[in-house]
């Protein structure tokens, strides 16, 4: 499991690494998919099917798709040859490597601040393993039901709907080619 | 596939949500392209939701709390590279460029 | 009425103005009559709404007072309600065993959903006596100042044609979009009002920091020939800038917050209880809460334009008259103060434990407040003056707070925001009879706004000259009819006050408003003598005539509150009577109620230094107050009024002060000119020139070079310092430093990459920061 673990990281690392890196954009969308295609090899060892599945779907199936579509509208400006990177790219790189020693400071410490017994993060096997089964298998009803319960998301729910419907409408008016009527 | 979280350790999740985090960081800040950094956006988003899931699946994997949040970053990266992308279009029609770095009307 | 019907009313008052917006932004901004009626009437309703609710506070309080119950100590009235709308899950560490035990009972293939278990985010309003007064404030100012707009904006006279700058006598084409804009505007200002949380209430501070960007730079076309002066598009990013810097460290103050207490509530925090709990935890203690009162009022100083993030208030004079006044008066500024009076306990403590804080707070507030004064003395803009003294006067707010004035604070937002609106609309009104003037004797290079161009201004607009007058003598303090009198009054007593109780902040408040004040009745006076009094000095002034209704209307309304606002806050011990025997502060008794029992149990534990009381009575305070309104009036009335100036006659100030010194002043200290070229430059110097030096042509080279550069760069930015402070000493440093700008000239980037990288260094420094405080510490 711990190979399975590490195979899949390098693959979404490494891929993420070349999205930012490759000179070519559209080599970089497609190591984008195959880096989303590794988080959602992470959510199946999380035992979130489902999320893995709406990985595939918008990440891969939409957002990748409309990002290709982007990069092939745009394309003929990007020269492959000239560097990707503009003039702060060294302090951009510090930057980075700072946050993520910062984060890795915190998991460390809050790992070594929280744990009582080596089960509380590991939670899991304290909990009896047939209601963990019951659940995990259950996650997608749990899920749609908690959507529409007016104990739980719907709310939120309905206004993430809103946002999206109203996100699409924006895109479709800022991308209009020409906007042929003035205000007066 | 419950043993598999038993022999991987919280943290190890975490801190691969944090390289990716770091490396789509470092992609908004240093890539040229106006569509390489709403890519590495879409990275950093991906981290968050790898922290999302993993906390859920070890603190409290009987509720749906944190997989109904990563839901919702999902629709708000749906949205926000629909947004994105059609304002990139939009100012590549109107500067002929997608260059960050020359879109400096922002200028005082 | 019925607590539902109040709580369904408190939920709507933000939803009016919110409503018209999109109304007239999707189908009625073509419609120039559609589009003014539709806001008019989305701010009456939130008008009447929250005069229903207010009046409902005011009848509680009038009833206790009336059955002689002890007002402030009485529980304070608050309509609250709240809707627990995102759960974000729970950390716990015994319920596995629990839910293993449960399973059991039901059974292995169970589909019901488990009662949600954990914590919620939640939104809400409140209206406590403090937002009442909000409440009763900022809708009828908002609403007067809509009327005022149509009449501004020329309603009725044939369309003008430029878009996005000022079509003088025309009627504006963008002016549904205008109303659009103030009224989202007003919704943003009337949500912070209700929030009844942190994060809600920082939603409508950020809804008004984007009105008032698009607001500000509503004329964005307008082009000036004389470089100096700043345009309005510049004057929005400007502003925008300024206070986004000032967000981001108020927005970690939100996050520090959250961490300490577990909720954003304002009731459920800002209690003696919760206060107590998180001062005596070891994790928190009184430095984290000392810290979480400079990070948030970090935002204050910001929003409301204090000294060293002022800078941006003065430019945003350049967006039209009515967006000034709802930003000046009504709004925005006055958002950061409310900030501050809701987390008050918070500042209370923390200026009592710990003196620095109670030092940069009061110190900022005074340093601003006389700054600002002086410079307002030598403004020759009609609003410039204004804008500086709005500075001025929040500067007397924060001050206040910073000694522990409550009462003075709160009672003088009050009063400020009826006189300033007043005024902004008075400066308004005449740069529109000037305007009017103007095209009269088609006359378009005389600055119809400048203050030397007009006089003689009594008769032909007398409406607008007895309003401004009152105004004007609010805002310098007239004695005893005027409402500044009393607001101002009272926080020279409270100063006064912390001062003889030792705190030694006291006095720096106390000597340095009193100076302050001085300034602003001998400014205020030089206004009103160079546009109104005398004979007209310019062919514009001479053709200025009296605004239509629109504009009139709204200020012969809001002078009423201008005088009358300030009897509600007579001193109980005025003149020395015994308490309560011939005055009764009714003001203070209402406001103070809120925090009144908080204050009284952190007092118990020792960790403030004084409740919600009446300081003693004293005669110095009152006759400060009373020598320094009349006296700068007096002078002000000598200088300017006794002779008036003629045409072309120079400013007396100039021979009075010297140039040097007048220059100083009449060019704001020189702040925007040294945070340019010691701030700005050098950084995008270092960013932009040093680095890529050091990639092309090597480590060595490079660093060679960064050397040298950066002694250029501190010589130029002593060149540049030096020679803001001295006059026009130029020397050789200064010729370094123009070859220097002449060989890199790239000045402040506008790049989003680099503001991201910027904000990634500021959220790290943070970050480790706090990680060092809960780790190290």
């Amino acid at each position: 499991m711990q190979i399975i673990f590490i195979i899949v990281s390098a693959v979404t690392l490494l891929s993420g690494i070349m999205v930012v890196t490759n000179r070519n954009l559209f080599h970089a969308a497609l190591y984008m998919m195959l880096s989303f295609l590794g988080v959602a090899g992470l959510y199946v060892l999380l035992d979130a099917g489902f999320m893995a599945a709406a990985q595939l779907l918008v990440y891969i199936g939409a957002i990748s798709i409309l990002v290709i579509f982007a990069i092939m509208m745009t394309r003929r400006l990007m020269q492959t040859t000239e560097t990707p990177y503009n003039s702060q790219w060294v302090w951009s790189g510090i930057a980075s490597v700072s946050v993520f020693a910062l984060i890795v400071l915190v998991i460390t410490q809050v790992t070594a601040v929280l744990p009582t017994d080596p089960n509380a993060f590991m939670a899991p096997s304290a909990i009896n393993d047939a209601v963990l089964y019951d659940a995990l298998s259950n996650m997608v009803i749990s899920l749609g039901e908690s959507f529409v319960s007016a104990e739980q998301y719907v709310l939120p729910f309905i206004l993430s709907s809103v946002l999206l419907l109203v996100a699409l409408v924006g895109a479709i008016i800022v991308a209009r080619p020409d906007v042929e009527e003035n205000e007066s | 596939m419950i043993e598999a979280v038993s022999q991987i350790p919280l943290s190890w999740f975490l801190i691969v949500a944090a390289a990716l985090f770091s490396i789509g960081l470092y992609g908004v800040l240093a890539r040229r392209n106006a569509v390489a950094m709403l890519m590495s956006v879409e990275l950093m988003l991906n981290a968050v939701n790898i922290n999302l899931i993993a906390f859920w699946r070890y603190i409290d994997p009987l509720q749906p709390t944190g997989v109904a949040w990563a839901i919702f970053v999902l629709t708000v990266a749906a949205a926000e590279a629909a947004v994105g992308l059609a304002l990139i279009i939009s100012i590549y029609r109107q500067r002929d460029s997608v260059i960050a770095e020359e879109l400096d009307v922002l200028k005082y | 009425m019925s607590e539902t019907t109040l709580t369904a009313l408190t939920w709507l008052i933000p939803a009016g103005p919110l409503l018209a917006f999109f109304l007239i932004l999707l189908f009625l901004k073509r419609n120039h009559t559609a589009s003014f009626i539709t806001a008019w009437t989305g701010i009456g309703v939130a008008l009447v709404f929250s005069w229903i609710v207010a009046g409902h506070m005011l009848g509680i309080y009038w009833q206790d007072y009336q059955n002689k119950t002890d007002v402030l100590e009485a529980h304070p009235a608050v309509i609250e309600s709240s809707i627990a709308w995102l759960p974000i899950g729970d950390y716990y560490a015994d319920a596995p065993h629990m839910l293993a035990g449960e399973a059991e009972a039901v059974g292995h293939v169970s589909t019901a959903v488990p009662q949600y278990n954990g914590q919620w985010l939640s939104m809400g309003v409140v209206v406590d006596p403090l937002n009442t007064l909000m409440l009763i404030m900022v809708p009828f100012t908002v609403l007067m100042i809509f009327i005022y707009s149509v009449g501004y904006h020329n309603y009725g006279q044939p369309l003008g044609t430029k878009l996005g700058t000022p079509n003088h006598g025309k009627e504006e084409p963008l002016f549904g979009r205008f109303f659009a804009m103030m009224s989202l505007f007003a919704a943003g200002m009337l949500i912070l009002v209700v929030a009844d949380n942190l994060l809600l209430f920082f939603i409508g501070w950020e809804i008004m920091g984007f009105c008032s960007y698009s607001l500000i730079g509503f004329w964005y076309a307008r082009t000036y020939d004389d470089p100096n002066k700043i345009p309005p598009r510049y004057a929005s990013i400007k502003a925008f800038m300024t206070t986004r810097v000032a967000d981001v460290v108020m927005l970690l103050g939100i996050v520090y917050y959250y961490r300490v207490f577990g909720t954003l509530n304002f009731s459920q925090t800002m209690n003696g209880e919760a206060l107590l709990r998180a001062a005596e935890s070891p994790a928190v203690g009184l430095v984290g809460l000392a810290i979480i009162t400079l990070l948030l009022f970090t935002g204050t100083d910001g929003k409301s334009a204090q000294w060293p993030l002022h800078v941006w208030l003065p430019d945003a004079m350049e967006g039209p008259t009515p967006v000034s006044a709802v930003i000046h008066a009504a709004a925005m500024v006055s958002a950061g103060i409310f900030l501050l009076l809701r987390i008050f306990p918070l500042i209370a403590v923390s200026i009592h434990s710990n003196p620095t804080v109670g030092i940069i707070i009061g110190g900022i507030g005074a340093f601003t407040a006389l700054m600002a004064a002086t410079m307002a003395l030598t403004q020759s803009d009609v609003k410039g003056v204004l804008a500086f003294s709005t500075i001025s006067q929040l500067g007397f707010m924060v001050a206040a707070l910073g000694v522990g004035g409550f009462i003075a604070a709160t009672f003088h937002l009050l009063t400020h925001a009826f006189f300033k609106a007043l005024l902004f609309m008075g400066s308004g009104s005449i740069i529109h009879g000037m305007e009017h003037g103007a095209e009269h004797v088609h006359d378009h290079h005389t600055d119809p706004q400048n203050m030397f161009n007009m006089g003689g201004l009594r008769q032909k607009m007398p409406i607008t000259f007895i309003t401004f007058v009152i105004g004007g003598f609010a805002l310098a303090g007239f004695p005893f009819i005027t409402a500044g009198f009393w607001s101002k009054d009272e926080i020279f007593v409270e100063a006064f006050a912390a001062g003889t109780e030792g705190n030694f902040m006291g006095w720096v408040v106390f000597i340095t408003l009193v100076l302050a004040a001085f300034m602003t009745a001998f400014y205020t006076m030089r206004q009103i003598a160079l546009t109104f009094l005398g004979e007209p000095r310019t062919p514009l002034a001479e053709h200025a005539h009296e605004s239509n209704g629109f504009i009139t209307l709204p200020l012969i309304l809001l002078s009423i509150p201008a005088i009358a606002a300030g009897f509600v806050g007579i001193p109980s011990n005025f003149l020395g009577t015994e308490y309560k025997s011939v005055f009764v502060n009714h003001f203070h008794d209402f406001a103070g109620a809120i925090y009144y029992e908080p204050l009284a149990v952190l007092l118990e534990a020792g960790l403030v230094s004084k409740g919600i009381t009446t300081p003693d009575w004293s005669w110095v305070p009152i006759s400060a107050s009373l020598i320094v309104a009349l006296g700068g009036l007096f002078l002000g009335w000598l200088v300017y009024g006794r002779q008036p100036l003629k045409a072309g006659e120079p400013d007396p100030l100039l021979r009075t002060l010297g140039e040097p010194l007048y220059n100083f002043l009449l060019n704001r200290w020189y702040w925007d000119s040294l945070y340019d070229r010691v701030l700005i430059r050098p950084t995008v110097f270092v960013s932009e020139v040093v680095v890529p030096q050091i990639m092309d042509k090597g480590i060595i080279d490079g660093l060679l070079h960064l050397t040298v550069r950066i002694t250029f760069a501190i010589g130029g930015a002593m060149a540049a310092f030096e020679r803001a402070v001295f006059g026009d000493g130029i020397d050789w440093l200064k010729d370094r430093f123009l070859d220097l700008a002449r060989e890199f000239r790239t000045f402040q980037s506008g790049k989003i990459q680099e503001y991201a990288l910027l904000s990634t260094v500021l959220a790290w420094i943070f970050a480790a920061f706090i990680l060092i405080i809960n780790f190290v510490l």
